[in-house]
């Protein structure tokens, strides 16, 4: 039997980054607000202080911050007709745990999307019509248009402190910035990074292609600065540990860094860490979230009552956690009914690798932040005519090295041995001379009907219940789309002046064992009525008004940029509708 | 053979940092933050094996040899310590699997949908090992791995990465694959894990280790980083030599 706990105002699932945001924004409005973190607290002086937190074994190989895949995970298969196993180690994405989520691990890439991603349906169909779009393919509009939206990419901007250089100032297209970018209200809150050899060479050689490259939009920032919550952020120092690490010098924009400090002093709020919500409790008429069930890792099973729900675990976790609460119909990708599942989607991801003549060149691949890079946005959603090329979509491609950590960033020329002498001396050789872009290729992952989730029938987590079985893999669409720009990617890269270009194609089928992002998306998506999605357009239940379901699942399908910047715009979208319309009065914000 | 107590604890000490273990806290009007509170990684100590017996070492040592092969700057996977950083590793959490999701049923399933096997490195490297042997022994005239000539030595493990030698009860290939990954992983971790000795794989490379500032260098443009590398745990030249 659960221990009752005293009625809060608001319970949020997950203390993340939206987690993090509803609960401040959600405690200014005097609400009463608890979170309830599945994994422990984490810090930079206990956890990964800057004298042991550049350790490339632990963090990167073993996977210390992140989730223990015996606590949860998924199973996986590529089609409908194949059996779903589990992913017993991390693979293709690494879900977080934790106080700060994603945002302690991530490398801080602050994108905005372009305005035509929110309205991609109708955008696609008016320029190339509805028959250039293959048969399958589920895209839709996202309910939401990057105008609602701009208000708060720039509150998230401001408060990360995010380096970088605007391309659209109210409209004016900005020498040195991305101009295939939406109009920003303001500046970026602090300039581009420094950008060292390789990647200052990558924006060089693309200049002279007549492309137009800009620095990524950087969480890692490249001075001091203090937020408009008034917590301090330093420098970041290039160490080249950031991706898979936490920050040990306060310079990645997360909770930790941005709100935490803030929220945690707040007399009206409380988190619960290590503690598992199991399931959202709903009331006899199933319209009504009254609170959660959770299970601390003493095994102690606790209910939380509380009038207003914030689900904002990981993607996959948001789902899993609806699935099983039995909120809002189950996906079926054969009756192509129900929406809990649906539109399931990750990133479409490539690199070239680059070798320079080491007597010429040497980039001390070391010295790097997480979203350090020159980019080019020519190639990326509807920025060139697709008419020609028989695909829709593109992303973003650079030189965006964020690390020489040498197991995994000691690149051999192709054709070399994968052990002995010759191995060996060609990793001697080719450090401190070659150019590993990592995802230097960041497309968009269009949805589809046979990619989606539901709950395994065989394989269950530590509690009994079940695992999350994600079926996924890559359309024809994706592969040419990545062929296409892998190849545009590949003459910048030799236009650097490599001697060899080491093209690495993404291909069919999708492998769960080869990390690509954690760019995983949808599932619960956000859109205009109720039989096509999850939640409206304020990331509210359709079913159950007093839930709302923040982060990535919401994304009807992804587009060719990191999500993080989106989710949290959407957070603060969400949290505005909530505070503006909904406390006022609760019920739905969107008419069904 | 055993894993020592004091290793275990170790090794335990660091793996609950994330873990399942830590307690559930309530957290309000102020960051739980306590002075002192750390989760440093705990040095791997040196001497006999706690995981591989005798003849499983010198295999390993053999191996590691081979994979990355004494050159006249550099020494080779042995020296380096790769078989040392290989043995601590078995005996701890990533030997055993912890952490990782272990549940029945253990189906064979297609390469994109990762490892699926009951046996944790640790027990793939005992039974490898051991099929290693009885295949070596067979084929040339009785001898062990270590006693092989190089040439010899190369044959069987090319053969093993390419499928064309096949070992008793075990997948020679994947065998291979983990054991490849494993030496290298040696060679480049922190020389705090066993392997790396004296950081000779850092400055192979010219990577210059556990730094964390930059900073001064980010601007300066092809020019080679000077600093010679440095450990998580320091540097011997740091530490005041005993008079």
């Amino acid at each position: 039997m659960a221990h009752k706990l005293p009625k809060k105002d608001v319970v949020i699932i997950g203390l993340g980054w939206t987690g993090s945001i509803m609960a401040h924004e959600l405690t200014d409005e005097g609400l009463d607000v608890i979170a309830i973190e599945r994994g422990p607290w984490r810090d930079a002086p206990t956890q990964y202080p800057p004298n042991y937190a550049q350790d490339e074994l632990r963090y990167r190989i073993r996977h210390e911050l992140f989730l223990r895949p015996e606590q949860t995970t998924f199973t996986f298969r590529n089609k409908m007709d194949q059996t779903a196993l589990p992913i017993r180690t991390w693979g293709s994405f690494m879900p977080p745990n934790g106080v700060g989520g994603g945002g302690v691990h991530w490398n801080a890439e602050t994108w905005r999307f372009l305005p035509s991603d929110f309205v991609l349906k109708t955008h696609l169909t008016q320029r190339y019509g509805a028959s250039f779009l293959p048969e399958d393919m589920t895209i839709q509009d996202w309910g939401v248009t990057y105008d609602d939206l701009e208000p708060h990419y720039d509150t998230f901007e401001y408060l990360c402190g995010t380096s970088g250089t605007a391309g659209n100032l109210r409209g004016k297209i900005q020498e040195g910035g991305n101009p295939f970018e939406g109009s920003r209200s303001r500046p970026y809150p602090t300039p581009a990074q420094a950008q060292p050899f390789s990647h200052t060479l990558f924006g060089k050689a693309a200049r002279e292609l007549g492309y137009k490259p800009f620095p990524q939009p950087s969480g890692n920032l490249s001075k001091a600065y203090t937020n408009p919550l008034g917590v301090r952020l330093g420098p970041c120092t290039y160490c080249g540990f950031c991706e898979w690490f936490g920050c040990g010098n306060y310079s990645k924009a997360s909770p930790q860094t941005t709100i935490l400090p803030v929220l945690v002093r707040k007399s009206n709020f409380t988190a619960r860490d290590n503690s598992e919500v199991t399931r959202i409790n709903i009331d006899r008429s199933g319209k009504r979230a009254t609170g959660v069930t959770f299970v601390d890792t003493a095994g102690e099973e606790w209910e939380q009552p509380a009038d207003l729900v914030i689900l904002s675990a990981f993607t996959v976790f948001n789902v899993q956690l609806l699935l099983l609460s039995k909120i809002g119909e189950p996906y079926d990708p054969v009756a192509n009914k129900g929406v809990i599942g649906r539109n399931f989607t990750h990133q479409t991801i490539s690199t070239v690798n680059g070798f320079f003549d080491n007597k010429k060149f040497n980039f001390n691949p070391f010295i790097a932040s997480g979203s350090i890079g020159m980019c080019i946005d020519e190639f990326n959603g509807d920025n060139f005519d697709h008419g020609p090329h028989g695909f829709v979509g593109g992303g973003y491609m650079g030189q965006v090295q964020t690390n020489g950590r040498p197991i995994q960033t000691t690149p051999v020329p192709p054709g070399t041995p994968t052990w002995g002498a010759a191995w060996k001396a060609a990793v001697r050789d080719n450090y401190l001379s070659s150019v590993v872009p990592g995802t230097g290729v960041h497309g968009s992952f269009y949805s589809y009907r046979d990619v989606y989730l539901d709950l395994d029938p065989t394989y269950r987590d530590r509690f009994g219940r079940p695992l999350m079985r994600i079926t996924m893999d890559f359309h024809d669409n994706e592969i040419k789309q990545n062929a296409f720009l892998t190849d545009r990617f590949a003459e910048i890269i030799k236009a650097m002046g490599a001697n060899q270009v080491a093209k690495v194609y993404r291909k069919a089928p999708y492998d769960a064992t080869q990390y690509q992002t954690t760019h995983v998306c949808g599932g619960a998506i956000m859109g205009a009525d109720r039989p096509t999605s999850a939640v409206n357009r304020y990331l509210q239940s359709w079913d159950v008004p007093n839930l709302f379901v923040t982060g990535a699942s919401a994304y009807p399908q992804n587009a060719g940029y990191n999500p993080t910047g989106t989710l949290c715009a959407l957070a603060y979208w969400s949290a505005a509708a909530i505070r503006n319309q909904y406390l006022k009065n609760p019920g739905p914000l969107v008419d069904a | 053979m055993g894993v020592s107590r004091r290793h275990l604890l170790a090794s335990t000490a660091f793996w609950l940092v994330g873990g399942l273990s830590a307690r559930a806290a309530i957290i309000a009007d102020r960051l739980p933050w306590a002075p002192n509170a750390g989760s440093p990684p705990v040095p791997v100590k040196p001497g006999p094996w706690l995981f591989f017996t005798g003849p499983e070492g010198r295999a390993v040592e053999a191996i590691a040899d081979r994979i990355i092969p004494a050159d006249p700057q550099t020494p080779g996977g042995k020296d380096a310590g790769c078989a040392v950083f290989i043995d601590r590793q078995m005996a701890g959490p990533y030997g055993r699997q912890d952490g990782l999701y272990t549940k029945p049923p253990f189906l064979k399933g297609t390469p994109q949908q990762g490892l699926q096997s009951e046996a944790g490195p640790a027990q793939q490297y005992r039974e490898g090992l051991s099929a290693l042997d009885r295949y070596c022994r067979s084929k040339y005239s009785n001898r062990a791995f270590a006693e092989l000539a190089d040439v010899d030595k190369d044959e069987v493990l090319s053969g093993l990465e390419h499928g064309k030698v096949k070992l008793e009860g075990t997948d020679g290939a994947a065998f291979f694959e983990q054991m490849i990954t494993d030496v290298k992983e040696g060679f480049f971790a922190d020389p705090i894990y066993g392997g790396n000795r004296d950081m000779v794989a850092w400055r192979m490379i010219g990577y210059p280790g556990a730094r964390y500032n930059y900073l001064d260098w980010v601007h300066r443009h092809n020019e080679r980083f000077p600093l010679p590398p440095v450990s998580i745990a320091g540097r011997a030249d740091w530490t005041p030599k005993s008079r």
